[in-house]
């Protein structure tokens, strides 16, 4: 069975973001990058997918530029068998890098494709639906259970809805799964992972390489703007009563909580 | 031709252990300091990580990493806990001595097995009556057909309660003094070994630590280490290699202090400002920069003289690194803990426990006192 797990590298989650000049972008330049935390456990179920089938294929695909190939050797090093880079250059949409990473889906003939819910740098929650829409396959997604039939026709999903509620979804397969903390404890990149992930050949397309070489974007990001600085707080004086007088008030009349 | 950078491969692992330190041992290490209960389950998870028994050459299925590698390894892990630290990296320790001067069957027989599950090895050599001056140890082994009779107690062994294998130094002939010492490798289901109870540390806590007496075990002569006599060379030797892992753990250690310290010195506040804005505050932050930096230096010089062949450069440099080390770690977590004020006193901040982990540096594999001793009989040499 061919697995595929589709990856994003974005910025650490510690990191400082300060906007370019033209506030087209956030600076690049001192940013720590790593891969997307809901993507490492699309990363995590494929791996695990193929060890509870005992037999398959697991190919980690991404779409960026040089830098992202580290988080592919990640992926390998944690034990994905294949990885196949995207180069691209410059800031794609959502649309763009869907329509990449579905070119590729289709040239691995992936028959369960997992990746993250959203990636956490620009929050979009798209990529699953994108891909499952131009691939014409089902998908779900906040999913927290994967199960594969004996057959590998279909697959069994456990949607995660507010508050505990749960949905079990069956799906044929192929379908794009995206999935949700929760799911299962990504497994470090082992040592010995590390030593052989550096020496697997990393397969790589440009967007030409894919038919996508007159594609342009259909959104463009032109005004990134940093959130406003939160306002000092503010201190209630006077004796006990007086205090618990105005901060019941506040709580009524300012922030409307009771 | 000089060049600080790290390899890829380094800095790859040295974030990959990052990354395991800060998800398993930080949010656990002032619990297991706590209890002092052993931390297995971490163990198991540094073993499945690929974290112990690097040192084993390629050529056995492990990945044959040197001095270097166990150093990049352990500043980080020593960021996290030193206790747990000694704990992980204490099986290089226990098998460099058969890497050292055993035989491909010998490791074939007594260290692959480590490669496919995560089992311990203890390295015992010091006794009650013999620290500093490990050449008068007094463990017995008595020449008997195929066998060797093994007598005689251990201390201080890390790891011992929970060990699958002890490599254990022994004499033949007390009055050869160091030429009568043998290295034996022991299984610890031998009949006849019998633990101490777990040490109540002031820290480091986690870290098993035991004596051990075995009273007539019987060990196979085909588990010798090495020729007769050899077994106080092949101690030196192995030390020479894990004394400067050693070291690096207390960088790793200094290093969490120094940050700690220095984030709570922009955040304390007295005298309307930062404490960090107070120049007696600044200049011990400074001399702490000053220190690691310096240690770390040391720590890779001898790494890096180790691994390339130059046994006798490298054991100098390890004495210097694992001295400089130790001391300053203590110098420095003694000074976040006077940063933090009364609240570094308790248990509620990270940095006294720092600072009685790194206590244990200036003594184990070799005092701070001894690796002066070496490095003046270097100097003092010719």
């Amino acid at each position: 069975m061919n697995i595929i797990a589709l990856i994003k590298q974005v910025p650490d989650t510690e990191t400082k973001v300060r906007i370019t000049s033209d506030k087209k972008n956030i600076e690049t330049n001192d940013i720590k990058w790593v891969i997307n935390p809901y993507d490492e456990f699309a990363i995590e179920e494929a791996l695990k997918t193929k060890e509870r089938l005992k037999e398959g294929t697991v190919t980690v695909v991404t779409v960026g530029p040089d830098r992202t190939v580290e988080a592919l050797r990640t992926a390998v090093a944690m034990g994905a068998d294949n990885a196949v880079h995207v180069k691209t250059e410059g800031t794609l949409d959502t649309y763009l890098v869907s329509r990449a990473l579905a070119e590729v889906c289709k040239k691995e003939n992936g028959q369960i494709i997992f990746t993250g819910k959203q990636a956490i740098d620009d929050d979009q929650a798209a990529t699953f639906g994108y891909v499952a829409e131009l691939l014409n396959y089902p998908s779900a997604t906040v999913i927290v259970k994967c199960d594969i039939s004996a057959d590998k026709t279909k697959a069994t999903l456990e949607q995660e809805g507010d508050s505990g509620a749960k949905n079990i979804i069956e799906t044929s397969l192929p379908a794009v799964v995206g999935v949700n903390k929760g799911i299962n404890t990504p497994r470090y990149a082992s040592l010995p992972g590390i030593m052989k992930a550096k020496k697997k050949e990393i397969k790589t397309y440009s967007l030409a390489d894919l038919g996508l070489g007159s594609e342009g974007c259909k959104t463009v990001d032109s005004d990134y703007q940093l959130p406003p600085e939160r306002a000092a707080g503010k201190k209630i004086t006077g004796d006990a009563s007086t205090q618990a007088k105005e901060l019941v008030r506040l709580l009524r009349e300012e922030s409307k909580v009771i | 031709m000089l060049n600080f950078s790290l390899s890829d491969d380094q800095i790859a692992l040295r974030d990959m252990v990052r990354k395991f330190v800060q998800q398993e041992i930080i949010p656990t290490a002032a619990k297991f300091d706590e209890s002092g209960e052993f931390p297995r389950e971490i163990l198991n998870k540094a073993w499945e990580a690929g974290l112990m028994n690097i040192a084993v050459p390629e050529k056995f299925g492990g990945l044959g990493l040197g001095v270097l590698g166990d150093v990049i390894i352990n500043e980080e892990m020593g960021a996290g806990c030193l206790g747990m630290t000694t704990s992980i990296a204490v099986n290089t320790l226990g098998l460099y001595p058969i890497l050292l001067g055993g035989t491909e069957a010998q490791i074939e027989e007594f260290v692959v097995p480590f490669l496919s599950s995560p089992k311990l090895a203890s390295f015992c050599l010091t006794e009650a009556g013999s620290g500093s001056d490990a050449g008068s140890l007094s463990t017995m082994a008595k020449e008997d057909g195929d066998f060797f009779i093994l007598n005689g107690s251990k201390m201080w062994i890390t790891n011992a309660g929970h060990a699958d294998l002890f490599t254990v130094f022994c004499t033949t002939n007390k009055e050869l003094r160091t030429k009568g010492i043998i290295c034996l490798a022991v299984p610890a289901n031998l009949p006849g070994i019998s633990l101490g109870k777990h040490e109540n540390k002031l820290g480091q806590r986690c870290s098993d630590t035991r004596s051990i007496t075995f009273e007539n075990v019987r060990v196979p002569k085909k588990n010798l280490i090495g020729k007769m006599g050899e077994g106080f060379k092949i101690a030196m030797r192995t030390l020479d290699r894990t004394r400067t892992p050693i070291a690096a753990g207390a960088v790793g250690a200094a290093r969490a202090a120094m940050n700690y310290s220095k984030n709570y010195a922009k955040e304390r506040k007295q005298f309307g400002q930062p404490i960090a804005n107070f120049q007696a505050i600044q200049f011990m932050l400074a001399d702490m920069a000053v220190k690691i930096e310096t240690a770390r230096l040391l720590c890779y010089n001898a790494a890096w003289l180790i691994d390339n062949g130059q046994d006798e450069q490298g054991g100098y440099f390890s004495a210097l690194a694992k001295r400089h080390s130790a001391d300053m770690a203590m110098e420095v977590a003694t000074d976040a803990v006077q940063i933090y004020g009364g609240y570094g006193y308790t248990k509620e901040y990270p940095v006294e426990k720092i600072m009685r982990d790194v206590k244990l540096v200036q003594i184990y594999e070799g005092t701070s006192q001894i690796q002066r001793v070496v490095i003046a009989r270097h100097l003092l040499k010719d």
